[in-house]
């Protein structure tokens, strides 16, 4: 076994200008410099990060990744980055620890197990392996949960997708960034862009706390913080940023095998590899960039948790934490051009972005290289919202928040 | 938790309330005379800011009234309502 190398990046001083500024080094804006020089030759890139290196909410999730959304674009996007999961520890030739030990979202209610079933028709109908599966069958595959109709919200079913699973977050980001900096791309860390140069309606560069830095085309990819950016370049996103919390507790025998999410009681539970349990709800109600949220969020999930798995009851609690969503109209992400040419925006990601985090930057990459949306994008742009598009979706997105 | 300053209960938890986003969103006039931009906007676009933002809270487990408040989206600290 070769030993870990001191330092997976190297730690350059800014240039006077790039090609391409990407502000914001969470795993979308690390994969997206990493796609413009793998798959566009474009490696005269610099990516900005206020903090340190996937700090933001790449640090903060609970790593769960699937594809089984209903509409089709979701289905399309999320199962395009799927699919680069599964050959994502080779490709960039560090173990992320990607295990596909499948999601189960349980339905509580008729109306959600007919939801449920809908969305397993639809995710075949688009190639993406999906069950529903009874309560005896989920006991089998989770023998801790508690399948008693006793229950105030009982488990009615399932739907189960086997290629879903988890991801060490923090690997992710690390080999995404030593394969974007082979490349040549430059990581610049504490490096916080606090406005932008203009010369008639294009921007020519970015103001930051370590100087300006010229830029041929400027990619938005801050997460929770693209509205605070947004403003400085005089438009707005229908976007409202709120904190999500997680919690993790002491480390644990192996008692969960697969990712169990349940948005009606809402919680969503994960061992990690270590062996703590991961646990997730929903958003805090307020808009917030506190980074903390409210306590009684973390009870009620914590209710239902030991609710489902009455063995969790013994578990202490070691860490609470939160993240900044950037949660659209239609829990869908926003991505493309913006009213500035050549500014692009990749945001709107809210609770479920990890997920995405390769193919977005694939796609991202892609429209940032030719200047249009890449055809998985196109339904994501920012005019869905004045054509009259189909909206609505958080059903859809199989979120409830 | 937030303690969130109804003008007619007082201080009161925030699991009594229910969130309403931006205050001071007025629906539009006229609105035939919206371009679907406008419309959009009416519909989809709300102050994100960090720093100062008005709002709304409805005492859904207290007076259910509707009010307008001051907060910080950082410190979430509430200042004078307005
Ligand atoms: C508690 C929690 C649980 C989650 N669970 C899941 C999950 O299970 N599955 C899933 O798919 N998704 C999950 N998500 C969502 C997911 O984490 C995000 O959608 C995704 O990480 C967003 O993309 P990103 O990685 O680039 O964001 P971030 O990692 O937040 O990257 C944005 C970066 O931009 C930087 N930045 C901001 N402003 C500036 C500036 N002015 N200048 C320079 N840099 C700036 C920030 O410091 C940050 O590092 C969760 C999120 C949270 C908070
Ligand atoms: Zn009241």
């Amino acid at each position: 076994m070769t030993a870990h190398p001191d330092f997976l990046w190297a730690d350059p001083e800014p240039k006077r200008g790039y090609e391409v500024v990407v502000i914001g080094a969470g795993g979308h804006g690390l994969a997206t410099a990493y796609y413009l020089a793998r798959n566009h030759g474009i490696s005269d890139v610099a990516v900005l990060e206020r903090g340190w290196l996937a700090g933001g909410n790449m640090a903060r999730n609970t790593t769960i990744i699937r594809s089984n959304y209903l509409w089709d674009a979701s289905a399309a996007i999320y199962e395009h980055s799927l699919k680069l999961w599964e050959g994502l520890s080779d490709e960039l030739d560090y173990d992320i620890l990607f295990s596909q030990r499948g999601v189960l979202n349980l339905a509580h209610s008729l109306p959600d197990v007919r939801e449920s079933v809908r969305r397993v028709n639809a995710n075949r109908l688009n190639g993406i392996d999906a069950e529903w599966l009874t309560p005896a069958e989920v006991k089998k595959l989770v023998p801790i949960i508690n399948t008693s109709p006793e229950l105030r919200y009982p488990v009615l079913g399932a739907t189960f997708q086997p290629r879903a699973g988890i991801a060490k977050h923090d690997h992710v980001a690390w080999a995404y960034a030593r394969a974007a900096n082979r490349l040549g791309v430059h990581l610049i860390q504490n490096c916080e862009v606090t406005g932008f140069r203009r010369e008639g309606s294009r921007v020519t560069g970015v103001e930051t706390s370590r100087g300006t830095i010229e830029a041929g085309r400027v990619a938005l990819c801050a997460a929770g913080h693209t509205s605070v950016l947004a403003q400085e370049l005089g438009f707005r996103l229908p976007l409202a940023s709120h904190p999500l919390q997680a919690l993790v507790s002491e480390l644990l025998e192996q008692v969960l095998d697969t990712v169990v999410m349940s948005n009606a009681i809402h919680v969503y539970v994960s061992q990690a590899h270590k062996g703590e349990l991961v646990m997730g709800a929903g958003i805090d109600a307020y808009n917030g960039y506190g980074q903390r949220g409210s306590f009684h969020v973390i009870e009620s999930q914590l209710a239902a948790a030991v609710e489902l798995f009455p063995i969790f009851a013994r578990a202490h609690v070691l860490r609470t934490w939160a993240g900044i969503v950037d949660v659209s109209p239609d829990a869908s992400p926003v991505l493309g051009l913006t009213p500035v040419e050549n500014v692009f925006v990749n945001c709107g990601w809210g609770t479920g972005g990890f997920k995405a985090t390769p193919g977005a930057g694939w796609v991202y990459a892609d429209t940032i290289a030719h200047a249009r949306p890449h055809p998985l994008a196109a339904p994501f742009t920012l005019d869905r919202f004045t054509t009259g598009a189909l909206v609505d979706e958080h059903g859809a997105a199989a979120v409830a928040h | 938790m937030l303690s969130v300053p109804c003008p007619w209960c007082g201080p009161r938890d925030e699991t009594e309330f229910r969130y309403g986003g931006q205050a001071h969103v007025a629906y539009p006039p006229d609105p035939a005379a919206l371009s679907d931009a406008e419309w959009a906007g009416y519909l989809f676009l709300r102050d994100n800011p960090k720093g100062w933002f008005a709002e709304r809270w409805f005492h859904a487990a207290g007076c259910r009234r509707w009010c307008n408040t001051v907060r910080h989206t950082v410190t979430y600290e509430f200042g004078a309502p307005s």
